[in-house]
């Protein structure tokens, strides 16, 4: 049993080092079904982060008649709290208001002078509301359209910006769903042509199968020795895979930074950089085991 | 050892029926040296394929020793293999593997032990006269060393049976001559050999059984027979 066992071990080593071209033109491949794998992770946490970041920037804002007293205020919060489609509400009170105000524009010695001015605070009381994912907007308008405080609002922001938010919010969810479908679909590409090409170097090898079948070789013994490859395979193509994509990751990193300010995808490749090797592996001993077995299972009928 | 019962075989490509064999019957006993001739295309590769389970047969029962060839499940095919050694006119080594290996291979898939492979692998190529070569492949070596390199194969497990279908086909006479001369030493060692062959002086050298066919049906079977056709 060992002994057999260890002979499946020599002759998976043997036959990838005896056939070094073809070992090599196979793990090229492999190499490459696995950026792909890995360009997915990576585009994955991409689209991940920009939609968090765009979702951030929509909320609906409520803002309240001067003589709102501020109990209501924190009520009305409560209440809107207990809604299940919101996710946060921030209360800004008048006197924070004219806080974040007078910090915006502080640089603006024309607006500072007409604020110390002014006897009285101008602006209003208001509530931040965020939802838990961007098309829930329209049910928190509607329900801030139908509630009884309605008559202590001064404006409703979601009124003005319905159109865009909705839209926003359209996007966003096209923009996953077509994302996961690319995903499927290059994934599934990269596992064919992988396939493929080990489907290839096997068929070169059906008349070494036939002969070990004529002299009493079992169909696991003859398995055994590409499956060993497959792993060999697997292992060193997610290896080099990330390796490879160490450079262009350090390369792209800051051309991403720009368009998505949250996303710094070297740290996040680099604090990563285990769990996306074990996951290459695991991908690329899959890849080169599932697809021998099934290439090989052909040519054992004799 | 061997039972051919009414044994038919017709192959089935694509839609297009070609009886190869039949109604084919005959025994053949332990320690036996058995000529099979017959023009070319007459059956006799396929007597062997299906002596081997290459092919099921379409009719009948093959018999060998305590296996029904045809009832065999494609998992203790390779059992039965290993009690046959099998040469091939076009040798059927392992390219990606040397004399040595090619050889231990046999024993290998047997699960046999290392030490057996270092002993006997040894023995058999010093039979066949191939110790020199122990570490060539197949492409290295002329056609009638790659015959004797798949007869120590094919007899390194001690099989009850050696089966030659045409093996000196791809071979000039003197190696050809060194082949026969080999599977008499092998059936007198006390092996049974079945080959199957057109070569009339080899069968009348032999000078044993012979069983003749033309067009898939046994027309003549001899103890001591020569080689009669046409
Ligand atoms: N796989 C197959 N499919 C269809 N027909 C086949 C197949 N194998 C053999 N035949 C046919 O069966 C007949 C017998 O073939 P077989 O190989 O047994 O002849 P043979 O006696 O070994 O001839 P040779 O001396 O040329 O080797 C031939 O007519 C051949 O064309
Ligand atoms: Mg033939």
């Amino acid at each position: 049993m060992i002994t057999t066992f260890l002979r499946i071990i020599k002759y998976g080593f043997l036959s990838f080092w005896r056939n070094a071209l073809l070992s090599t033109a196979t793990l090229s491949v492999i190499i490459l079904a696995l950026l792909v794998f890995e360009g997915l992770i990576i585009s994955n946490v991409l689209t991940k982060t920009a939609l968090t970041s765009l979702q951030e920037k929509i909320d609906i804002s409520i803002y309240f008649k001067n003589d709102t007293l501020e109990d209501d205020v924190l009520k009305i919060k409560k209440s809107l709290e207990g809604l299940a489609e919101v996710k946060k509400v921030e209360y800004i009170s008048k006197d924070k208001a004219l806080e974040i105000f007078k910090e915006k524009h502080k640089d603006d010695p024309a607006i500072k002078q007409s604020l110390e001015e002014l006897e009285e605070n101008p602006l209003l009381a208001s509530l931040n509301i965020k939802a838990n994912d961007p098309q829930k907007y329209g049910i928190i308008a509607d329900y801030l359209d139908k509630t009884d405080f309605k008559t202590w609002f001064e404006k409703v922001t979601y009124a003005q910006n319905a159109i865009v938010i909705e839209r926003l919010g359209k996007i966003i969810d096209t923009a996953e769903k077509g994302a996961f479908v690319l995903i499927i679909f290059l994934a599934l590409i990269a596992i064919l042509i992988t396939f493929n090409t080990i489907r290839l170097a096997i068929y070169s090898n059906r008349e070494e199968i036939g002969i070990m079948r004529l002299v009493g070789a079992s169909n696991s013994f003859i398995r055994g020795p590409y499956v060993i490859e497959g792993i060999i395979y697997g292992l060193i193509a997610g290896i080099f895979s990330v390796i490879i994509a160490l450079p262009i990751i350090y390369f792209l990193s800051p051309y991403i930074q720009i368009f998505i300010a949250e996303m710094n995808l070297w740290n996040y490749f680099t604090s990563n950089f285990i769990g996306i090797l074990i996951y290459q592996l695991i991908f690329g001993v899959a890849l080169g085991v599932i697809s021998s077995v099934i290439a090989v299972r052909k040519y054992l009928k004799i | 050892m061997i039972i051919f019962q009414n044994v038919s075989k017709i192959y089935n490509n694509n839609s297009h029926k070609m009886t190869a064999l039949e109604e084919a019957s005959f025994n053949i006993n332990p320690k036996e040296f058995v000529s099979l001739v017959g023009k070319s295309g007459a059956g006799k590769s396929t007597i062997i394929k299906l002596l081997i389970g290459e092919e099921k047969p379409s009719k009948g029962r093959v018999i060998f020793k305590s296996y029904d060839v045809n009832k065999i499940k494609q998992r203790e095919l390779p059992q039965l293999r290993r009690h046959i050694g099998v040469i091939f006119q076009d040798f059927r080594l392992l390219p990606n593997k040397n004399t040595y290996e090619n050889v231990a291979f046999a024993l290998e898939v047997a699960g046999r032990p290392q030490s057996d492979i270092k002993e006997f692998v040894p023995q058999a190529l010093e039979m066949v006269g191939l110790k020199n070569k122990i570490g060539n492949f197949p492409r290295e070596l002329s056609g009638g060393e790659k015959q004797r390199v798949a007869i120590a194969r094919a007899m390194i497990n001690h099989p009850d049976l050696i089966i030659a279908d045409e093996p000196t086909g791809n071979l000039d006479p003197i190696n050809s001559w060194e082949i026969i001369r080999l599977l008499l030493k092998i059936n007198e060692l006390g092996t049974t050999v079945v080959l199957a062959t057109h070569n009339k002086e080899f069968v009348n050298y032999i000078n044993q059984r012979v069983i003749s066919v033309e067009n898939g049906r046994i027309i003549r079977d001899e103890e001591k027979g020569k080689y009669i056709l046409e």
